[in-house]
């Protein structure tokens, strides 16, 4: 047995049982454990190759060629491998751009996606969707960071496991969180310098992470952690207490500027790579209708769920890192959860059969959320990197409003990030408010003195991605679309009605 | 910029702004011109700033190029490919051709 | 307890109509305070289209028509005033905008209408021309086969209408108004010398009110006297990636903000009370842009948006004072942008004086109320 691929959008099915939206081990489980079931299984994934980014490149790389990604990468050779052996339907290079939930009125109709395959859209039919989207860097909006030469850490990570390369020059790696020093770690074992790795975690946070130690120690994180820590700093000038950095160059990153306990040093620098956490990636769940809600620990917004993944959207789940933080073998574990729960709902596993796949999985998936508090309280990025002070500092990076800005129009009395989306302009261009949302909400939220609960999120429409307009006007023209576009029945109307000019 | 740890093995040739670029079959294009040495990728429309890849997995919107005619694709997400050409992306697109449209 | 608040003046909502009102109040002289609501209660100040439009407007309705025509005529001095008070650009464009018809029984409809207008209004309505598919094209280059023909309407324009609700937030905060976010009006009680405006966070007593509540004046108008009946009225836009400058006129389908992103539109949904897009519409959007520009095909779309306006069920606004609470107004419209410089301009000096002049009388919701057979 092995997946189908698609390469074209004509091969598309109409219709399947579910649909799995993103390739990385929450998705790849899903799919695994549905097409076991015997379900008609989908799979669209923006990247060519299956893996998501934890996994990227999995199938192309080798442990021989590229040691320096460390044990925990091929981890997910084999749930590439086995997902390639599914009998899914498995489309790479897909954009899906929108997903409209299942209407109430009609029981048979399920979830629609519209994708993009090749230049060409369509729109694909589901009993059930599970988004297993994964999360994004928390944007760490600091003076300079739109300067070429400066890079999330994420991305010179995937750089290392697409194409084996690693920042030219001196590098400045500066954030927190763990995955910044597992960069840092998979950097050094690929034979890079760094210059300094710039550590802006707050220390106020020990304290409060302490409560959660015991239940870190007995996680399966800690040794790796700790491991992962004395390396880095065997081999790194590490700066701890960082309060405040900025990037600067004329028209690329030539230097960072910081200051750790009162003291303000600048050392050059040709590539500075941020990172202060990851958030889900909720842009498509939101613009499905599925209610949104604030993790308090994690500080991020993320889809309402239940245990097994279910949005509010009828026929809708978010598995993984999409619906809460919590790693790359958790994901997949969730995936599964999601999988059976899923197949339970529209009939394909009975009761008796879907709790029976569900048992040890849920015992797995308890062990990987152990820990997390501990890492989530001790990693909370420090409230100047969330909400910046400096007015200069872009926020949005699409439209370029600063930071500044942003402060007087919220003086204005604005109601909240949508009424500053439509002051401002921010959250409006290509990146559809991916790397300024969170920005925003924690901006608004310090200057009212609120959570960002109470502020909430930008609402978000299809498309979730940019697609031309020659692709949304291939796909089918329905009488009642026409009639509410042109006020005239189909049957006056036809779409190829022609002038009467040459 | 990317400084490449392994050799590329099956190679591909495209153009950048005019001047070829080599890089690995199965390279994402974004990847490919950051290890070719290419640090701007466009330029803001707003501001009229350099910006060059921040994230290189599709959320970011920094990578746009103009590929083989079209604007503003996120090169992160495509593979390159033979003969390839490539553009930076200068401002806000255009709409047509030169005389305007 | 809840602390209670004391103004003159009350405006119930913060949308385009709400603030140009208040901030007109404002320039009157009268102490005004704004009760907007919350950051998604629907809100067609940011869903619209932007034009400053006239068109087409008020057939059967020839007061609608010069209405309209008056305002469009009086936005320059609008711009001007908000860019005196905020520095804010609005970007006003009115140098003529065209109809695209794409089937000659489109364009002789349009005609047929704008005729009508013509004769209903004795010359008096806005001046417009009918194109053949030749000179539309000699005017607009880069128009697609489809097109047959245009109305071109040489008065006719757009703004940037973002940037005129934010001019007009900035405009009332710079004269004073107190613009409340979070304090939606649940209820309004007449007192003697006023009104109890009353919401969960607490209330306001008002010696005035203007309800410029969008859909919500339906529920809201009762309470003081007036009436509002509203009829649901969905549109949808796409919005495309900024392009360089292509389009340098204004169209009712078609529009190019200066920012550069081309704005695609419109659909009217009579049925749907759901906020979400329907991709069915986009693609119907998408297809007849193309027809009319078909360099069009390869911009990226980067947004849809929805929104409901705030239709009357004879489509016209309503202006009326209330004749049992003479100190409560309403003005409830669906041409927020064309009408902002009427209301901040004309209605609001005369809500500031206590009256509502003459010419305002046929937009009383009296006529919803009259027997069918008058």
């Amino acid at each position: 047995m092995s997946v189908r691929l698609i390469n074209e959008a004509a091969q598309f099915a109409p219709k399947y049982d579910l649909v799995v939206v993103g390739a990385g081990p929450a998705g790849l489980s899903a799919a695994i454990e549905a097409s076991a079931s015997g379900a008609s299984v989908l799979v669209v994934d923006e990247n060519a190759a299956p893996g998501g980014q934890i996994y990227r490149a999995i199938t192309r790389n080798a442990p021989e060629r590229q040691p320096f990604l460390g044990v925990d990468y091929w981890k997910g050779r084999e749930i590439a491998e086995s997902f390639l052996q599914s009998p899914a339907d498995y489309a790479p290079a897909t954009t899906v751009w929108s997903l409209n939930p299942a209407t109430t009125e009609d029981a048979s109709a399920g979830p629609v996606l519209g994708v993009t395959l090749s230049g060409v859209a369509r729109t694909v039919e589901a009993r059930a969707v599970i988004l297993a989207t994964g999360a994004m860097e928390r944007p760490m909006p600091v003076p300079g960071w739109t300067l070429p030469g400066v890079m999330s850490a994420g991305a010179a990570q995937i750089a290392l496991k697409t194409v084996s390369a690693i920042p030219k020059g001196r590098i400045v790696l500066a954030g927190c969180g763990p995955l910044l020093y597992l960069l840092a770690a998979q950097l050094i074992e690929a034979g890079a310098d760094i210059e300094a790795l710039l550590d802006t975690a707050d220390k106020g946070q020990r304290l409060a992470a302490l409560r959660h130690l015991p239940d870190f120690l007995r996680s399966p994180y800690w040794l790796k952690g700790l491991a992962l820590l004395l390396k880095v700093l065997f081999r790194t000038k590490v700066v701890t207490g960082v309060t405040a950095l900025s990037i600067d160059g004329d028209r690329k990153a030539e230097s960072v500027t910081f200051e750790a306990g009162h003291r303000r040093q600048k050392i050059p620098a040709d590539c500075v790579l941020l990172h202060q956490g990851v958030i889900p990636g909720i842009n498509l769940a939101s613009a499905a209708g599925c209610v949104i809600e604030w993790n308090d620990r994690q500080r991020a917004f993320q889809p309402r769920t239940d245990p097994f993944g279910r949005t509010t959207a009828p026929g809708i789940l978010v598995a993984g890192d999409g619906a809460e933080i919590a790693g790359a073998q958790h994901a997949a574990a969730a995936g599964r959860i999601s999988a059976a729960a899923t197949l339970e709902d529209i009939g394909i596993l009975s009761n008796e059969a879907a709790a029976s796949r569900l048992i040890a999985v849920v015992r797995a998936r308890r062990n990987y959320l152990r820990g997390r508090a501990f890492l989530d309280t001790l990693y909370l990025p420090a409230q100047q990197f969330r909400a910046p002070t400096q007015p200069e500092t872009i926020v949005c990076r699409c439209e370029e409003v600063r930071a500044g800005r942003l402060r007087e129009a919220i003086a204005l009395g604005a109601l909240g990030p949508n009424q500053l989306k439509t002051f401002l302009r921010c959250g409006m261009g290509p990146c559809q408010g991916r790397m300024c949302a969170s920005t925003v909400t924690e901006i608004m939220a310090t200057e009212h003195g609120l959570s960002p609960a109470e502020i909430g999120t930008y609402r978000l429409r299809a498309p979730v991605k940019p697609l031309r307009l020659a692709e949304l006007a291939a796909l089918p023209q329905t009488q009642d679309a026409i009639f509410a576009v042109t006020g005239r029945e189909a049957t006056d109307y036809s779409p190829e009605e022609k002038g009467t000019t040459p | 910029m990317l400084l490449r740890i392994r050799d590329a093995v099956d190679k591909v040739t495209f153009t950048f702004d005019g001047a070829a670029v080599q890089a690995a079959r199965g390279d994402t294009l974004a990847a490919a011109l950051l290890a070719a040495g290419i640090d701007t990728f466009r330029i803001s429309i707003v501001g009229r700033e350099p910006r060059a890849p921040y994230c290189l997995m599709g959320v970011c919107f920094e990578c746009l190029v103009t590929i083989d005619d079209i604007q503003n694709r996120q090169s992160c997400l495509v593979e390159v490919q033979e003969g390839m050409v490539v553009t930076s992306q200068n401002g806000a697109r255009t709409i047509g051709r030169d005389d305007g449209l | 307890m809840a602390f209670v608040d004391e103004c003159e003046m009350a405006v119930v909502g913060g949308g385009l109509v709400g603030a140009a009102l208040a901030w007109g109040l404002a320039r009157s002289g009268i102490q005004t305070m704004v009760l907007d609501g919350e950051d998604l209660d629907l809100r067609a100040s940011r869903a619209n289209f932007a034009l400053v439009w006239v068109q087409g407007k008020g057939l059967g309705a020839p007061h609608y028509a010069l209405w309209s025509k008056a305002s469009a005529e009086r936005w320059p001095e609008l711009a001007a005033a908000l860019a005196g008070d905020t520095g804010i650009d609005v970007s006003l464009s009115q140098r003529g905008a065209f109809s695209f018809a794409l089937s000659r029984c489109e364009l002789d409809a349009w005609r047929i209408e704008l005729e009508t207008i013509a004769e209903q209004t004795r010359g008096a309505a806005a001046p417009y021309e009918v194109l053949g598919a030749d000179e539309t094209r000699e005017r607009v280059p880069g128009l697609g086969r489809d097109v047959v023909g245009s109305i071109y309407s040489p008065t006719d324009g757009h703004v940037n209408s973002l940037r005129l609700f934010r001019a007009l937030h900035v405009g009332m905060k710079a004269r004073g108004v107190n613009y409340r976010a979070h304090h939606g009006v649940k209820n309004i009680e007449p007192i003697k010398d006023g009104f109890r405006l009353i919401g969960s966070w607490g209330e306001v007593h008002a010696r005035r009110i203007v309800l410029a509540a969008g859909l919500d004046n339906e529920r809201l108008a009762p309470m003081v006297g007036l009436s509002a009946p509203l009829k649901r009225s969905k549109g949808q836009i796409l919005v495309t990636e900024k392009c360089a400058p292509f389009f340098d006129y204004a169209s009712t389908t078609i529009r190019q903000a200066d920012e550069g992103g081309v704005m695609i539109g419109d659909s009217e949904e009579t049925h749907s009370s759901a906020i979400a897009t329907n991709q069915d519409i986009s693609a119907v959007l998408a297809h007849r842009a193309i027809r009319v520009f078909p360099a069009l095909a390869d911009v990226n779309v980067v947004r849809s948006w929805t929104g409901f306006r705030v239709k009357t069920m004879d489509g016209l606004p309503i202006y009326e004072q209330s004749a049992t609470h003479p100190a409560a107004f309403i003005a409830v419209c669906h041409s927020g942008v064309t009408l902002a410089a009427n209301h901040a301009l004309v209605v609001a000096p005369q809500i500031a004086a206590g009256r509502l002049a003459a010419e305002l009388s046929p937009f009383h919701s009296w006529r919803f109320h009259a027997p069918q057979n008058s």
